[in-house]
């Protein structure tokens, strides 16, 4: 098993230079220059030279990746050309908030998904099993962005039930630990934070969770009415042991096994997804950081994103894989 | 037998779960309506500051939270682009207005306890000028607005800094350059305490230190900045113990932010929002004509476009009061080159009138009777002078443009490589252009916009149009070496009267500054440079 993680690991390496190479042609061949952006109409043609300069950007083409390169080796990303600050620094700003974004709407997708396609499955063709599949489909038909400025009209515009944007209501402030409002106000004993911070979370969980749930739902839905018909499953009843705990002790687990796939699947949607989500609901999260990076060339922070956004993956992927050795025996990397 | 626990436990548990999350949901949303502290003023704006340095960053949203922490030498007066005392209290102009003498206030401090004096002045100003400083700005991979107020030592045009004693600062400028004292005033020479930058090794950007009536707290990216008030500011005290700014990037969001109470204060409101907020009885609109021009600028020193006449012709050709009434909410028409809350202002220079006929006679006479085809370039997304965006008012101009058969094909390009080409490449046709006034002077725009400049080679930077007329360039010089204002409203009022006859430009309009408010904010007033100076004149009921 060991030596499989370590594989993979190395595996890495080529990943982040193949990335890297990507996402530096990528932003420089894209047209728009950042020095003439930062600048909009005010800037002289002393200050574009002298900015270019100051900032590499004169240098032949190859020079700068070179230059990009022997500084990620370094741990050096460089600073963001709009801010001003460390690349690293403003990643660990936005970084926890996706990450808190995307567990939640992760937890609400599985335990919603897998309860739905349960349910589902115990009574195949009723009319609960119909209703859950059709409510299913218009979750997985629904785009993103649409799903989430129908929610914040509806519960944040027209009831007021929730709030419009951000972590936190304005004026509530939470001590920064793991940069992730949620977990620093439980952290720091702050239950009306806490609160705070978990109202916030609502709408952009389900609305980023949304779509993955249905997909769970109808996962868990058809593996459970497999498991549901095997021979091991009939010996069970056949025992006599009761239905619900067949379903529990029994089917549950083993019609999981998909589901788990599925996630590791479904991951890159996830983080791809949390950008609209993010700047529908104001988040400061990493799909805001690399939208405004993008639209602003500010390469440096566009290219720590993506290069540490590909770890993040990789990480995850081989998390997945390895649950899913965990969880089903049968599996055994070699 | 039916036994306890299994089935029964697990739906008790399901239920206690469900309970339990509710009650949580409910009292934090009931929590909510109390979780503002009293006199906490919300602001909602569109993007995240980039660095709080006054001399160092030159956008918007970072210009609305310095403008509460900082104060200049000199400030502009509520609600205008004159200049008033700020922390200079008295100057004087030499006669040939070369040396400016400020006499500053006594017994001011920075928020940090430094005092504020000519010493402490000079110290922060000193990294604009003197390239031996080790916190010279142009050394700093920043944008700055230092070499346009100060000049610079590579430019040759660097001005001289004096401490004549403790509360006596003088500059003496190379060549007379009148809008000095009104550059003094922008938000982006405010004056940070020398101690900051020092102990931030230069960069301060993150731990803003002012004289201002707000002092900095906290900010957290992409979320807020909190300010709180200084309880020892040398001015009006604030009314409001703290001001929040709130990134809220959707404008439809904003506005149902403020509909909702959860800001006080919307720093920038849509054409297509203001219906809405004007029928609110909460909420209260303020619109003001901005230090702005919008346009569209012709390749004078090409094609048909040569000829005045022509030029004259696009103008009269163009609707523009039915753009402005229908695209831009109500904007003023443009007539020249200044917006009229800019003093030199020429009241009696007239928008051209639409006039398809008059359009089609000069046309005639310039030897086009039937008209021509050219190319305009666009770009797509707003900007300040534009809130719609330059394709838009491209594609409505191409429609008046077609009924004097003049044929124009549209090219959309990106807002950098727009940048690019219409400032640096020698096009031809018509292009989308625009500005925000930067220090409330006329020279600002006259000047910038439309003066060939010194270099017989080439035009000033953003004389897009290569506009180049020797009777304009006489009067701009003039403008910028004379002292008095009133001799300067004239020569700048004859210099709009000849912009509007060669109309280098389509004059649109000077798009509308527009803010809203709850009702309950007293005091608040908008200023052309649209920044949140004065924030300390304003209450809440």
């Amino acid at each position: 098993m060991w030596k499989y993680v370590a594989h993979r690991l190395i595996q890495v390496l080529p990943v982040l230079l193949g990335v890297s190479l990507l996402v530096f042609l990528g932003m420089h061949l894209i047209p728009g220059d950042v020095v003439q952006l930062l600048l909009g109409e005010k800037g002289s043609e002393a200050d574009l030279q002298r900015l270019r300069h100051q900032l590499g950007l004169d240098q032949p083409i190859y020079v700068q990746y070179v230059r990009f390169l022997l500084g990620i080796l370094h741990g050096q990303f460089g600073d963001s050309i709009r801010t001003r600050q460390p690349v690293l620094w403003e990643i660990g700003q936005a970084l926890p908030v996706t990450i808190q974004l995307s567990l939640a709407a992760l937890a609400f997708a599985v335990v919603v998904g897998l309860v739905m396609g349960v349910v589902a499955a115990r009574r195949p063709h009723s009319a609960l099993d119909t209703g859950t599949m059709v409510f299913v489909l218009v979750g997985i038909s629904m785009p993103v962005f649409w799903t989430g400025i129908l929610l914040l009209l509806v519960f944040g515009g027209i009831l007021g039930w929730l709030p419009l944007s951000g972590v936190l209501d304005a004026g509530i402030s939470v001590r920064r630990m793991t940069g992730m409002p949620l977990v620093d106000a439980l952290l720091s004993g702050n239950w009306s934070a806490a609160q705070n911070a978990a109202v916030h979370l609502i709408l952009p969980a389900v609305t980023l969770g949304g779509a993955f749930m249905a997909t769970i739902a109808r996962m868990a839905r058809s593996s459970m009415l497999e498991v549901l018909n095997l021979d091991y499953v009939r010996t069970a009843r056949a025992k006599g042991v009761h239905e619900r705990r067949v379903v529990r002790r029994h089917a549950l687990w083993n019609a999981l096994l998909p589901v788990v796939t599925l996630i590791g699947l479904q991951l890159g949607l996830l983080l791809s997804g949390a950008v609209l989500t993010e700047t529908i609901f104001g988040l400061p999260g990493l799909g805001r950081l690399t939208i405004t990076s993008v639209l602003a060339r500010d390469y440096p922070v566009v290219q720590g994103v993506v290069i540490i956004g590909a770890v993040i993956f990789v990480l995850a992927n081989l998390t997945v894989d390895i649950l899913y050795a965990w969880l089903d025996p049968r599996i055994r990397y070699s | 037998m039916r036994r306890f626990g299994g089935g029964w436990g697990q739906r008790l548990f399901l239920l206690a779960g469900i309970v339990s999350v509710s009650v949580l949901v409910a009292v934090g949303v009931a929590g909510r309506a109390g979780a503002q502290a009293p006199k906490t003023l919300v602001i909602a704006i569109g993007a995240d500051q980039t660095g709080l340095d006054p001399q160092t960053v030159q956008n918007n949203e970072s210009g609305f939270v310095m403008s509460t922490i900082f104060d200049g030498i000199v400030n502009y007066k509520p609600g205008s682009s004159e200049v008033e005392p700020g922390l200079a209290q008295s100057w004087t102009i030499s006669p040939d207005g070369k040396v400016y003498t400020f006499k500053l206030r006594r017994g001011v401090k920075f928020h940090d306890g430094t005092p504020m004096n000519a010493r402490t002045v000079a110290q922060d100003l000193d990294r604009a000028i003197n390239p031996d400083n080790p916190c010279y700005v142009l050394n700093r991979k920043v944008d700055t607005y230092d070499a346009f107020t100060f000049g610079s030592v590579k430019g040759g045009d660097v001005v001289k800094m004096d401490v004549m004693d403790d509360y006596t600062l003088r500059f003496t400028l190379p060549k007379p350059n009148a809008p000095f004292l009104s550059s003094l005033a922008m938000v982006w020479q405010g004056i940070m305490s020398p101690a900051a930058t020092k102990q931030y090794s230069c960069d301060a950007s993150q731990h803003p230190v002012g004289t201002g009536p707000f002092k900095f707290v906290e900010a957290v990216r992409n979320d807020h900045i909190t300010v709180e008030a200084n309880r020892d500011y040398w001015g009006e005290k604030a009314k409001v113990d703290r001001i929040i700014f709130r990134i809220i990037p959707e404008s439809a969001t904003r506005v149902l932010a403020l509909e909702r109470n959860e800001v006080q204060i919307v720093a920038d409101v849509l054409p297509a929002d203001q219906d809405r907020i004007q029928k609110n009885a909460d909420l209260k609109l303020y619109v003001q004509p901005g230090l702005t021009i919008l346009g569209v600028s012709m390749s004078t020193d090409l094609g048909a476009f040569k000829d005045k006449r022509v030029r004259q012709a696009m103008n009269y050709a163009v609707d523009k009061e039915a753009i402005n009434k229908g695209l831009y909410g109500g904007a003023t028409t443009a007539s020249q080159g200044i917006p009229p809350v800019l003093w030199g202002y020429n009241k009696n220079v007239a928008p051209y009138p639409y006039d398809v006929n008059k359009a089609k006679a000069l046309l005639n006479e310039a030897g086009f009777p039937n008209g021509f085809s050219t190319e305009m370039m666009v770009y797509p997304n707003p900007r300040g002078y534009n809130p719609i965006g330059g394709a838009k008012l491209g594609e409505a101009v191409q429609g008046y443009l077609a009924k004097v058969g003049v044929t124009v094909k549209i090219s959309q390009y990106e807002w950098g490589a727009y940048l690019a080409r219409f400032r640096h490449d020698p096009w031809e046709g018509f292009a989308i252009s625009g500005w925000t006034g930067d220090n409330g002077d006329p020279d600002n725009f006259l000047g910038d916009l439309f003066e060939w400049g010194p270099d017989p080679n080439k035009p000033r930077t953003n004389d897009t149009s290569r506009y180049r007329n020797p009777e304009y360039e006489k009067l701009i010089q003039e403008g910028r070496e004379t002292a008095d204002q009133a001799k300067r409203a004239q020569i700048y009022e004859k210099a709009n009267q000849v912009l509007h006859d060669d109309a280098p430009w389509i004059f649109i309009n000077y798009t509308n500054q527009v803010r809203a408010s709850r009702a309950t904010v007293k005091g608040f007033q908008l200023n052309p440079l649209q920044m949140f100076f004065h924030m300390e004149k304003v209450s809440l009921q």
